[in-house]
């Protein structure tokens, strides 16, 4: 299935605002991040797992195990800093 | 025309200009004669940030259009659901600004001050950690992404809503 990554802040300097992305159906929004992170060297740094980030589900925070349905929007982004 | 009902005011705005707190607090009360008070908060943009005063000459803010509306309209919702309050309005500044300039503006009213208080820092606390802006410095070293603080996670916590940004986890 195919879903829509929106990047934010300092992920979209580094990877661009958006991109469309093939996920297996069911897949979390952890295995996406997993996938994305296999995709090239860029995405292994920015998407580190020993980076704080967070990530949105159709415009909702959501955290690994939420579910990312198909045509999803999901965004991942640095902690926020509003305010 | 007196009796026509009023369109329901916008309750949170997004947007580069300037904000008006008198306006926006006379357009809050406007034909509620049950509010006996408003809080505000406003936030300015300081021309530091732990360093040297003045090291800060600009900075820039980033939003998630769509999802910045969609959340602070829930987190209205949820300060409807614990306070007693007569009404919120939430306005928050995108794009480049100078230090001095304001930033974001909480107001709330109701009856009595102190749900008023109340309903207003916890609004700006769910905000800071859970609302989709980042901000960007510039200092004469360059630029650089404003680092969130665990600070504003643990004020949260205080409303019993647990906040996790800094680590970057959902709440």
């Amino acid at each position: 299935m195919k879903v829509q990554v929106r990047y934010f802040a300092s992920l979209r300097e580094a990877l661009g605002p958006q991109e469309t992305v093939d996920l297996a159906a069911g897949s979390s929004l952890g295995a996406l991040r997993d996938q994305l992170i296999a995709s090239s060297p860029r995405h292994a740094d920015m998407l580190a797992r020993s980076r704080a980030l967070r990530g949105a589900i159709n415009q909702v925070m959501g955290d690994d195990s939420s579910p990312v349905p198909e045509g999803a929007e999901v965004a991942f982004f640095p902690p926020v800093t509003g305010g | 025309m007196a009796n026509m009902p009023q369109p329901m005011a916008a309750r949170v705005s997004i947007h580069c200009h300037d904000f008006d707190l008198g306006a926006e607090v006379a357009a809050l009360r406007a034909g509620d004669s049950a509010v006996g008070a408003v809080a505000s908060f406003i936030g300015t943009v300081r021309d530091r940030n732990g360093g040297a005063a003045g090291e800060v000459s600009a900075m820039e803010l980033e939003h998630y259009p769509g999802m910045t509306e969609k959340s602070i309209e829930a987190m209205i919702d949820e300060a409807i659901a614990r306070f007693d309050i007569r009404a919120a309005r939430v306005v928050h500044r995108v794009g480049l600004l100078m230090p001095g300039d304001q930033i974001v503006l909480v107001a709330v009213t109701s009856a009595h001050r102190s749900q008023a208080f109340q309903a207003c820092e916890f609004l700006m606390d769910y905000l800071k950690t859970q609302a989709p802006f980042w901000k960007k410095e510039t200092t004469a070293g360059g630029a650089r992404w404003v680092d969130a603080r665990v600070a504003d996670d643990a004020a949260l916590a205080r409303w019993g809503i647990q906040a996790d940004n800094a680590a970057g986890r959902a709440a």
